[in-house]
């Protein structure tokens, strides 16, 4: 594995550990692993990083879909035009080119079911290039960006065993 | 009710009273525990379920089921240049404990000497009692990287025993042996013509280099018995799986004590375990690198602290030196007031006085809160 894999595996893990403990748990110096976190950011393989939040525990409404959308190409427009567009909204969270049964996987947060629902209907499904949207809300959320979400993860395991 | 001297002989674990005060307290970080902090790969899960839901619920063969001797065979070729015959130089045992006792009383007689390397697993010397032979140990030292060395079993009397066991990856200390180093000790065995048990139940989790068993030197597997298993790489401690490998006069033996005790290793398990020798090699690579980034984050934690670890390169414990020498009051302390659960060194016998057994089978969070907690308690 190379020390820029391994580095993303750790950071993919926890964002948050310490230069101290990257390099404690790999073969780098402290040194290298910060050199090394600056390339992968330099070379924009590392786009940022963010917290996994458990929108359930906090007491506020939060609302996410999950939004298909199917588009219509012309001779002027093509995929990386609509997604130009798309993307500079804040309430898209995620946006991605899927192949399969539509064009365009979104994924829309925002405060109220109501905020949503107008973002999708006054911005999304409003330009031409838009033929059809499905939207998902996402119910409950069980697993989100590789961390579970179920309550304490308990270990079973004796406490000393041989 | 009278019961026999055999187990009046033996003490009860120095383990338990630990296990007993670790399980009074709240909020305890276990470094305790001798068993994986994963699951077993879902694909050996899901075998087990299917397996069930099939209705395989009988009796195997005594010696296991033909296809996981095969698949074993084919696994232990490929990863540790073992050749042996599914059909009658394997034997599929509930663990390697069970496969431990079996192999004893199989070569045992009543008062022959079994060397026993120390610091070791828990259960070989009462093994050796239960079998009514003689536990002799042979105290390995840090000075040695905790390695058996010819040195040291002659000066222990090794020489006049039966049969020395061997623990590499070592449960407790992580000392691993290469094959140079095996080397001596295996010509100590072919000149004192000793029969060798090998538990290499660790072998997967060894760390920067590639394991080597005894049983591939020159002149010694016609006189070892390996064993291996499913409990440490693939995390199924539960399921009870190991298997013994040697020539087929051992087996025949071994089978013969297996086949009137325990029948066979529970079905489940096989269907399990042959799925995980199948599809579950990632899942083992990723587990084993995993452990390697604590084992590391372990060993420079305790350098930091300024505390003496000796550096294992294989299992998932480590070893250090206790400041002031006495282990278990060292051990308690850290446990009622920092609520870490370690093992102190002397529960594995001599060799072990002075150290602890702090395994890094727990989460990376945990770990570094334990270390910290170690920290503060110094």
């Amino acid at each position: 594995m190379t020390d820029k894999r391994e580095l993303l595996d750790l950071l993919l893990e926890n964002a948050r550990y310490s230069t101290e403990d990257l390099s404690r748990m790999t073969d780098l110096s402290e040194e290298e692993v910060v050199s090394t976190i600056e390339t992968l950011e330099d070379e924009g393989i590392i786009r940022g990083y963010q917290a996994v939040v458990d929108w359930h525990r906090v007491k506020e409404e939060h609302i996410r879909a999950e939004v298909e959308l199917n588009v219509t190409l012309d001779r002027d427009t093509g995929y990386d035009d609509i997604a130009e567009r798309l993307a500079r909204f804040p309430e898209v969270t995620t946006l991605q080119l899927v192949s399969g049964d539509y064009d365009f996987h979104l994924e829309v947060e925002g405060d109220s079911l109501q905020e949503v629902s107008n973002f999708i209907s006054e911005k999304v499904a409003r330009a031409p290039e838009i033929t059809q949207t499905v939207t998902h809300y996402v119910m409950e959320t069980y697993k989100d960006r590789g961390i579970e979400f179920e309550d304490g993860h308990d270990d079973d395991r004796l406490s000393i065993s041989p | 009710m009278n019961l026999s001297d055999r187990v009046e002989r033996v003490p009860p674990s120095g383990i338990r009273k630990f296990f007993e005060l670790a399980e009074e307290m709240d909020d305890v970080i276990s470094l305790g525990v001798g068993e994986p902090d994963f699951s077993a790969p879902w694909a050996a899960r899901e075998a087990a379920i299917q397996s069930l839901e099939r209705g395989r619920t009988s009796y195997t063969a005594n010696r296991g089921m033909r296809e996981l001797r095969e698949a074993i065979s084919d696994h232990v070729a490929a990863r540790y240049d073992l050749d042996y015959d599914p059909d009658d130089e394997i034997l599929v045992t509930t663990g390697v404990s069970e496969g431990v006792d079996v192999a004893m009383r199989a070569l045992v007689d009543p008062g022959d000497t079994v060397a026993v390397p120390q610091p070791s697993y828990i259960s070989y010397a009462p093994g050796v009692i239960f079998a009514d032979g003689d536990p002799l140990p042979v105290p390995t030292r840090e000075a040695d990287d905790f390695k058996l060395t010819y040195e040291r079993l002659e000066a222990s009397g090794a020489a006049d025993a039966e049969v020395l066991i061997t623990c590499y990856p070592n449960n407790p200390t992580g000392a691993v042996m290469t094959e140079s180093e095996l080397e001596p000790v295996a010509e100590f065995a072919r000149e004192h013509d000793l029969t060798v048990i090998s538990d290499e139940i660790y072998a997967d989790l060894s760390y920067g280099f590639d394991h080597t068993s005894i049983a591939t030197l020159p002149g010694m597997r016609e006189r070892t018995v390996v064993f291996n298993g499913f409990s440490k790489a693939y995390a199924m401690t539960g399921l009870r799986l190991g298997y013994a490998m040697a020539p087929p006069e051992a087996i025949a033996g071994m089978n013969r004590i297996h086949q009137y005790s325990m029948l066979s290793a529970p079905t489940t398990a096989q269907h399990a375990a042959l799925e995980a020798l199948r599809s579950c090699d990632d899942e083992v690579e990723e587990m084993v690198a995993t452990y390697n980034r604590r084992r590391n984050l372990v060993l420079s934690r305790f350098e930091e602290m300024g505390i003496d670890c000796f550096e294992a390169k294989g299992a998932f414990y480590v070893f250090p030196e206790v400041p002031g020498a006495d282990a278990e009051r060292f051990a308690e302390d850290l446990l009622h007031e920092q609520g870490v659960a370690v093992v102190p060194g002397d529960v594995f016998g001599e060799g072990g006085e002075g150290h602890l057994r702090v395994s890094y089978a727990t989460g990376t969070q945990d770990l570094k809160e334990a270390m910290d907690r170690i920290e503060a308690f110094l």
